[in-house]
């Protein structure tokens, strides 16, 4: 069996920052792996590991940089990883999710997985799409917001037996076909720390960085629909009343405010 | 004139919030591209949810009578159906769980733009333009999508729902669902993380949040809990990270609370958060960066360090703070 999941360097913004026309600097950007990938990533791993012979494969759209992140998928116990770029790739401002979904379905194509694995969204544009529009573009079957899955019936029985978390603590039981992508939710597992083994073993490990050329697109398929036309902090809101003065002023006007309201006794 | 299409979402006999929403969010998109707001309702009691979503300006709702609940498969295929029957400019969902499922496959099957979780929609020449959220709300941006129709989702809490009833046009819309495409099974719900105690019910809230860093440093908050008799809540990482269980999680994905307090601390007030806890009385927000969201809404804002604050806050209520 072969797991194929898909991992994306994402840019987390430090607390102050500045914007320049419609991107944040880079000097404000760190980039990590996308933590609903992390979760893709172990759900794989842990495939892998109640399976004999289960192939995890990671696969990134990303500049050099992002190889960084996607060793931390192999340091974790992926086996192979698969770099989409290329120049046509990086003159877009934002990819839009059909785009995404062409490059990823080029190399799902390639590699004829029986399951895809992806986090649910990314903490930078949070789309929370390339999942669903991956399996559609496939025509593979899906299920979004995965908080559990049944790993014994995946390997025996080739059913992807899920749980999706709805709203308000509800969760639905899904049975899907495979292959299919299941878009997976944080909290499902409990992603593991990569060893110094690993680390190590990730960073002789090969990454195949393929082309447009190579997948067989052009230029013409990673054209975006979407144009960023503004980028503004949000405006506060806030008719918050601050408490004022150092730690113990703030816990007493604090506790004032708790007797005030009632809730705590004097 | 460019119609508008938006498609309800409801859950075990009941149409959800955000479907009448969504009716506000597409009667302004239609008035703007001068075309008729249509809804449609696919699975469940259609009927009944149909004269529930005639409401103020609303042309014409549709209705698919096919299976109970909702299935990602039959909902693509419904909607698609619609779609080319219609040809709105724009196909509307919420950007709910369900939205998530079956809205992308959508506008993959049509080869139309898709946008997600829309705060904002604005439309002008024949230009779709969107406000949306980056970066963990650090950030909104303005999106042009060029070209359309187009695919949008909307985000729950953004419009407020359309109250007053309407005079529209109800019919049903015969879908032959290739059963043969339907390859998911939904086979049942369950509530999740009933527990022993029903933070629902609580007066006083303290909930904690990733700022509390590591799984030890909880006892400072349960000191705390102790010390003013509240009771304990968490937003989802905690939960996550398996510190506490499920049924202690405020939020879209864990429970709704309206206490009369809400401690917020260390929480920075994601929206998935805030959609859980909004309706407290009194919101009091404890963060180390002043720029939190969690201050937008908060009554009483203390911008500082936790691991300072609570030890002061347990000794103002006469407990002793642990040492972590």
């Amino acid at each position: 069996m072969k797991v194929l999941v898909t991992v994306k360097e994402v840019a987390t913004v430090e607390d102050d920052f500045e914007i320049s026309g419609t991107e944040i600097e880079e000097t404000y950007l760190d980039y990590d792996l996308n933590e609903w990938d992390d979760y893709a990533v172990e759900e794989g791993v842990q495939l892998a590991e109640a399976g004999d012979d289960v192939e995890v494969v990671a696969v990134t759209i990303g500049p050099e940089r992002s190889e960084e992140t996607i060793r931390m998928a192999l340091a974790k116990g992926a086996d192979r990883a698969v770099r989409v770029w290329d120049d046509a790739i990086d003159d877009v401002e934002l990819l839009d999710v059909e785009t995404k979904a062409e490059l990823l379905a080029a190399v799902v194509e390639d590699e004829d997985p029986d399951v895809v694995l992806s986090g649910v969204q990314a903490n930078d544009d949070s789309f929370g799409a390339t999942g669903v529009a991956l399996a559609e573009t496939l025509g593979f079957e899906w299920a979004a917001v995965v908080n559990a899955l049944d790993t014994e019936k995946v390997l025996d029985e080739g059913v992807a037996s899920v749980r999706r978390e709805l709203e308000g603590g509800v969760e639905e039981l899904t049975d899907v076909e495979l292959p299919a992508v299941l878009a997976i939710q944080t909290g499902i597992n409990e992603p593991r720390y990569a060893s110094l083994r690993g680390i190590r073993q990730a960073q002789s490990k090969e990454i195949d960085v393929q082309s447009l050329d190579d997948l067989a697109l052009g230029a013409d398929d990673v054209a975006s629909d979407l144009d960023v036309t503004a980028m503004y902090e949000p405006e506060t809101e806030s008719d918050a009343q601050y408490l004022e003065g150092d730690a113990g002023e703030q816990a007493s006007a604090l506790a004032e405010v708790l007797r005030e309201k009632g809730v705590v006794g004097e | 004139m460019s119609d508008v299409l938006v498609v309800a979402d409801h859950r075990r006999g009941d149409l959800r919030d955000v479907s009448f929403e969504l009716l506000t969010a597409g009667r302004e998109l239609a008035d703007a591209a001068d075309g008729d707001l249509h809804a449609a309702v696919v699975s469940g009691n259609v009927e009944e949810f149909a004269e529930e979503l005639n409401r103020e300006g609303v042309d014409q709702v549709h209705t698919v009578d096919y299976g109970e609940e909702f299935n990602h498969d039959v909902y693509t295929q419904a909607v698609v159906a619609l779609a080319e029957e219609l040809d709105p400019e724009f196909v509307v969902t919420p950007n709910s769980v369900n939205g998530l499922d079956y809205a992308p496959a959508v506008a993959t099957r049509l080869g139309r733009p898709y946008v997600s979780d829309a705060t904002g929609l604005d439309y002008a020449d024949g230009t779709l333009e969107v406000t949306r959220e980056m970066y963990g709300s650090k950030v909104e941006t303005t999106v042009d999508v060029a070209e359309g129709p187009f695919v949008v989702t909307t985000r729950g809490g953004e419009w407020p729902p359309v109250e007053g009833s309407g005079d529209a046009e109800i019919s049903a819309f015969d879908v032959d669902v290739d059963e043969d495409a339907v390859r998911s099974t939904v086979k049942g719900f369950e509530e999740v993380g009933g527990g022993d105690v029903d933070i629902g019910e609580a007066d006083f809230l303290v909930s904690i949040g990733r700022g509390i860093e590591e799984e030890e440093n909880l006892a400072l908050v349960e000191e705390l809990v102790d010390a003013t008799g509240a009771t304990l809540s968490s937003s989802r990482p905690i939960v996550d990270n398996g510190w506490l269980p499920k049924n202690r999680q405020v939020g879209q994905s864990g429970k709704q609370v309206t206490p009369d307090v809400y401690l917020a601390i260390g929480i920075s007030g994601a929206v998935q958060h805030v959609a859980g806890m909004k309706g407290a009385d009194t919101i009091i927000a404890v963060n180390n960066d002043p720029n939190a969201p969690i201050f937008d809404i908060a009554d009483y804002g203390v911008v500082g360090d936790l691991f300072d604050v609570v030890p002061a806050l347990i000794e103002e209520f006469g407990g002793e703070p642990p040492s972590v």
